[in-house]
């Protein structure tokens, strides 16, 4: 039974440089800033940084697999507040959750949590699904 | 910098988007998807990348692409994508502010198919100072 205040158990998502290379070729966005470390750290950034696009994604698979398909989803939107830094031949962590905030109109709410190494990545994500 | 005469307008994307199914299921590998009968949620990013890279970088909206960093992004899907789908892109300015040197502007982009809009995302862009 799926109640205001039900939450959706915790999920940890593993990002690599290696998927960062997939994301970049399925999604088209080539930016060096996700695949060249010496261009991250040119432009002022601590390392390799996930695309937040497939930080999203990876939350929207979350949010897919516990609503019952992409089919479900109405609505899905996120701030990116902090990188995911992805250091070379390292596995990083995307862990999130999710609480339901409302049921309503055959809609329901949901407010996710998206950390990587214990750092809030995402602020205000939020997703409706359909019952 | 953005030229202010572009806030409100809306842009037209250059000819059709043509959805496939490989492109479904090489953006729903990534993500751990097996289910690739409809796109992932946030597939649409990849259908209008072309399209709104250009109409953002065309001279009389005048984005600095190379500056640019992704503040948020929301989407509402009407009707979920799937492969053999064609639809026409639009983006519209909708709104423009600089704040601390840093231009934000918000970006609204809808994919339609006859007409009838099927997906609108909002991208927020920072172009940094």
């Amino acid at each position: 039974m799926i109640n205001v205040g039900t939450v959706i158990p915790e999920r940890s998502f593993t990002i690599n440089r290696a998927l960062l290379k997939s994301y970049a070729d399925a999604s088209g966005d080539q930016n060096p800033i996700h695949q060249d470390e010496a261009f991250a750290l040119s432009v002022g950034l601590p390392n390799v940084i996930a695309h937040g696009m497939l930080t999203m994604a990876l939350v929207g698979k979350f949010v897919t697999d516990w609503a019952g398909g992409a089919q479900k989803v109405q609505t899905f939107g996120a701030r990116f507040i902090k990188p995911v830094i992805v250091p070379a031949d390292t596995d990083v962590d995307l862990t999130v959750t999710g609480t339901v905030t409302a049921i309503e109109d055959g809609r329901i709410s949901i407010e996710l949590s998206a950390t990587s190494a214990g750092i809030k990545v995402l602020g205000m994500a939020k997703a409706t699904v359909s019952k | 910098m953005l030229n202010p005469d572009s806030v409100g307008r809306t842009f037209a994307g250059a000819g059709s988007i043509a959805v496939t199914q490989s492109e479904i299921d090489a953006f729903a590998s990534v993500i751990g998807e097996s289910d690739t009968s409809v796109a992932p949620p946030t597939f649409s990013i990849r259908a209008t990348l072309d399209q709104s890279e250009a109409i953002l970088s065309d001279p009389q909206v005048g984005l600095d692409w190379s500056r640019v960093v992704h503040g948020d992004q929301k989407f509402e899907i009407f009707t979920p994508i799937k492969a053999g789908d064609v639809f026409t892109c639009s983006s519209t300015i909708e709104t423009y502010r600089v704040a601390a040197g840093n231009e934000i502007v918000t970006v609204r982009s809808d994919l339609k198919a006859g007409g009838v809009v099927a997906l609108s995302s909002w991208s927020t862009l920072v172009v940094r100072a």
